[in-house]
């Protein structure tokens, strides 16, 4: 049981992986890459690292998408 | 560089990554493997040693603690340098966004978000000081808990408006806190060689497992590293927003 979980888990990271990189709107990638943290988030959940699991999330799902959004919206500002 | 050049240099790069990649890959344990030999005597020690139900915790903040200090360095170092690339240069300006139509007024966030973020950001500063002070009982720590408090501020920002937000950045305030956190962590080590053991020893009274006051320095570095990391990720949010939001071109130097 704890093996099925952790397979897919295993394939949700490879699926949401792959989708980070055939992304190519960075506004789009950024939404998609916090969904990959979330998915690492509970790949680590599975293999019972709940403290790493909990450091992916906040990273991974709230603090990278965060400054990725901030960045596209300076930078696409028009001056 | 010709292209065949360029082919050789790939495919030796290629040929030795394969390699590597393959003897690492084949010294890894299998899939579904029991946990290893280190993990079972972390599992046997941490409550008898350290009094922390929590091995994570007890590992990173005690049996590795040198590492965390480094980790809380890179941390701090990496928010300087944010900070000093962000700062307005001398042909910017900070001042808010001029409404380009007056007389329209703008429209404040909806009903819905206001409630939701009126709701979400007093129980993030609670879950986010629970996640930092049971992290010797549970999962959690100083740097999750500390990401849990900053988010606080960006869930404010999305209910309000920046110059609301604003108010809750104060950048004196934050880079104190960010300091004194990396700070923090190498006196509460000192204190170790004060009582006349090592650098980070672990020399308060432990306490019982399970309680809240358990694990001795654990809860006091998960502190001090909670302080830094609030202080540092609403830092990092404030000078993005910054240049979001008010940081421009100064009108003297303006293109167009």
């Amino acid at each position: 049981m704890r093996d099925a979980v952790i397979a897919l888990a295993l394939v949700w990271v490879a699926a949401s992986g792959t989708a980070v990189v055939l992304t190519r709107d960075p506004l789009h990638q950024a939404f998609v890459a916090g969904f990959f943290g979330l998915c690492l988030a509970s790949l680590y959940l599975a293999m019972q690292a709940a403290d790493v699991a909990l450091s992916q999330l906040v990273v991974g799902a709230v603090a990278l998408p965060f400054v990725i959004l901030l960045s596209l919206a300076k930078v696409r500002k028009p001056e | 560089m010709t292209d065949r050049t360029r082919l050789r240099v790939f495919l030796v790069a290629a040929a030795g990554l394969a390699v590597a990649l393959g003897v690492g890959l084949a010294g890894l344990p299998r899939f579904g493997s029991p946990a290893s030999t280190y993990a079972d005597v972390i599992n046997a020690l941490a409550v008898p040693l350290r009094r922390s139900t929590d091995a994570v915790s007890a590992v990173t903040l005690d049996f590795r603690g040198i590492d965390t200090l480094f980790e809380e360095f890179i941390l701090f170092a990496a928010v300087a340098g944010v900070s000093i690339l962000l700062r307005p240069l001398s042909d910017e300006i900070g001042e808010m966004p001029e409404d380009q139509a007056p007389d329209r007024r703008v429209p404040p966030p909806s009903p819905a978000v206001g409630l939701l973020g009126t709701i979400l950001a007093p129980l993030l500063v609670v879950a986010g000081l629970e996640t930092v002070t049971h992290g010797q009982v549970s999962p959690g720590g100083g740097f999750q808990g500390g990401v849990v408090l900053a988010s606080a501020l960006f869930v404010v920002y999305l209910a309000t408006s920046y110059s609301r937000a604003e108010r809750f950045q104060p950048g004196g305030l934050l880079e104190a806190s960010d300091g004194a956190g990396a700070g923090g962590y190498v006196i509460v080590g000192v204190v170790g060689l004060l009582a006349g053991a090592a650098f980070l020893s672990n020399t308060v009274s432990l306490g019982q497992p399970g309680n809240l006051i358990s694990g001795g320095t654990i809860p006091i570095l998960n502190a001090v590293v909670a302080v830094e990391v609030a202080g540092g990720f609403v830092l990092l949010a404030k000078e993005f927003l910054d240049q979001t939001a008010v940081i421009r071109q100064d009108r003297g130097g303006r293109r167009s």
